[in-house]
């Protein structure tokens, strides 16, 4: 039975969404454990058991939370040369992909990012990883050992099938030649009323929407739908809305039930991060643009025009 | 301050993309300096005019990646150094991020300064590498960089606002394209970028292969209307089919 390595990350003290979804996957493919670290790991290591860990490795040392990458991966680095599993998962999260990039050229191990899936295959692993905007699947096999995958949000769907961990403290000493990249302050901007990653509807805004100014049109439409509002990179780029609110292949991956692509042509980069939402519907002047192709309902029209009746109507319909 | 950029040749975002017969993305056609990239050489010339000293563009790419070493130098960089071999072509991120390591080892910089990800690529996942085999600690996904002394600072953007997160030279630093607004190359830079030095060198072994290449199972296209006027209440429809509404 092949061991699986799940590296467990924490946000404000609790195991984040991806990681579980990780979890479920490699519960199927061999022995699970995982590791957590910094403030929380312990009770982390709970909620890891419920998920199929067997063994949970813990440090709440707080040179995880206080410093980029390096104390993680001293970390995971020696507990590598304890255990030796042969697959380690990570999230690709702007955090994990750090932990691993890093580990990975500490180790001389062969990576693959950005993966949709991992089988068992040959004794090995092979990674599926979704390219060109989705259109493709490159089939990726890790040479040697350990094989070092990151997959995608959303991937999996995070699901407790119950049981307990056994937790095991890490015995690691993070050096002061790790303690260098210091975060001295967190500062929140922005408290997203609905998150994007688990909001039921997502409307997201592209260049079609003509301007900054009109990203009002789609708040009102996302609350009155209880929704959340996304954008296209292009926008983001342009610096008309915030980072946090990109979805695509460099941003967030969303699969929400609905999702409305208002004045967005349906880039890859884009496309690659909500095209397993359950239903597509595409807003745009158009009828060519790519998105067309890809929507349960594609409306060739002004957005700006369809946007607020539209809104209007949804309040109709919830007020009647 | 010496200060290097890591650049890359890609092919141009707002084309289209086609792929070659083996399945790998075609960069023959239009390529152009990564526009990530950009940021990172405006980044890293605004800190050499606040603190003086050099800006050397580091790439791995095939000798035509030399057009996008050399936009770079009309914008202000001083000089180049692009790592060409056969045997590089299909690199996976370790051994573009071994490579990369070597050459800027020998210039033994204070401050590397690298895309937060290619527009091409969008891993990632060459930059956390290069940190670690340079011994450097990394300062990621900066909207701002501050450099006092031997210290700086970045604004490391998260999902709900950003964190502080300062460390010594020398550091590798990631920047978003919220760092800076590239400048464009004037006249006199396009002239002078002609008469600066790239510097040549060869470079095998990969870590991932490739295994095969299937078409992902595409979505099927729903219906495509023309609003008339009854858009709005088709789409409440499917929002009322999706238990959403």
């Amino acid at each position: 039975m092949p061991s699986i390595l799940v590296y467990a990350e924490l946000s404000e003290g609790k195991v984040a969404t991806t990681s579980l979804e990780l979890m479920t996957k490699a519960r199927d493919l061999g022995d699970v454990y995982a590791v957590a670290l910094g403030a929380g790991a312990k009770t982390a290591a709970t909620t890891l058991g419920k998920h199929g860990a067997k063994v949970v490795h813990v440090s709440e040392d707080s040179a995880f939370d206080d410093y980029v990458a390096e104390p993680a991966t001293d970390a995971l680095a020696s507990l590598y040369e304890k255990e030796k599993p042969d697959l380690i998962l990570f999230a690709f999260t702007p955090d994990s992909r750090e932990v691993a990039g890093r580990l990975a050229a500490r180790l001389g191990a062969g990576l693959i990012s950005n993966a949709g899936d991992v089988v068992a295959k040959d004794g090995g692993f092979v990674a599926k990883v979704p390219y060109f905007g989705g259109a493709k699947v490159a089939s990726m096999k890790a040479n040697g050992k350990p094989a070092i995958v990151l997959i995608r949000p959303k991937s999996f769907e995070a699901s407790a099938k119950g049981g307990t961990a056994e937790v095991k403290q890490l015995d690691v000493k993070v050096g002061d030649g790790s303690k260098r990249a210091h975060i001295a302050e967190r500062v929140v901007e922005a408290s997203e009323k609905v998150k994007l990653e688990e909001a039921r509807v997502v409307i997201s805004g592209g260049r079609g929407m003509g301007g900054p100014q009109n990203f009002p049109l789609l708040e009102e439409l996302a609350n009155a739908l209880g929704g959340a509002v996304g954008a296209s990179r292009a926008v983001v780029d342009a610096g008309w809305v915030p980072y946090s609110m990109q979805v695509g292949q460099t941003g967030k991956s969303v699969r929400p039930g609905v999702y409305i692509a208002v004045g967005i042509s349906g880039a890859m980069q884009h496309t690659v991060g909500m095209k397993t939402s359950k239903i597509i519907i595409a807003i745009n002047k158009d009828a060519e643009a790519p998105i067309m192709k890809m929507a349960d309902l594609g409306v060739v029209g002004d957005a700006l025009k369809i946007v607020p009746a539209l809104t209007a109507a949804v309040k109709a319909k919830k007020n009647g | 301050m010496k200060i290097v950029v890591t650049v890359k040749q890609v092919p141009d975002p707002n084309s289209n993309l086609t792929l070659e017969a083996d399945s790998t993305i075609s960069r023959e056609k239009e390529v152009v300096l990564d526009p990530g990239d950009e940021c990172g050489i405006e980044e890293g010339l605004q800190l050499k005019e606040a603190h003086g000293g050099e800006v050397i563009l580091v790439s791995m790419g095939p000798d035509r990646a030399k057009d996008a070493i050399r936009k770079g130098l009309s914008m202000g960089a001083d000089r180049g150094v692009l790592i060409s071999d056969a045997s590089l072509a299909g690199a996976d991120a370790l051994l573009t991020a071994r490579v990369l390591a070597a050459a800027i080892k020998q210039e033994e910089p204070d401050l590397v300064i690298c895309a937060t990800e290619s527009y091409d690529g969008s891993t990632g996942m060459v930059p956390p590498m290069l940190a670690e085999l340079l011994g450097f600690p990394q300062l990621t996904f900066a909207k701002k960089v501050e450099v006092d002394g031997s210290t700086v600072k970045v604004h490391r953007q998260t999902a709900d606002g950003y964190q502080i997160v300062e460390a010594s030279t020398p550091a590798l630093i990631t920047v978003t394209a919220a760092i800076a607004e590239p400048r464009y190359a004037s006249l006199k830079g396009i002239m002078a970028a002609r008469s600066k030095e790239i510097k040549q060198v060869a470079a095998s072994e990969l870590g991932v292969e490739i295994e095969g290449v299937v078409e992902a199972e595409a979505r099927k296209a729903g219906e495509v209307i023309e609003d008339d006027g009854s858009a709005v209440e088709k789409i409440v429809q499917v929002l009322a089919a999706a238990k959403v509404l």
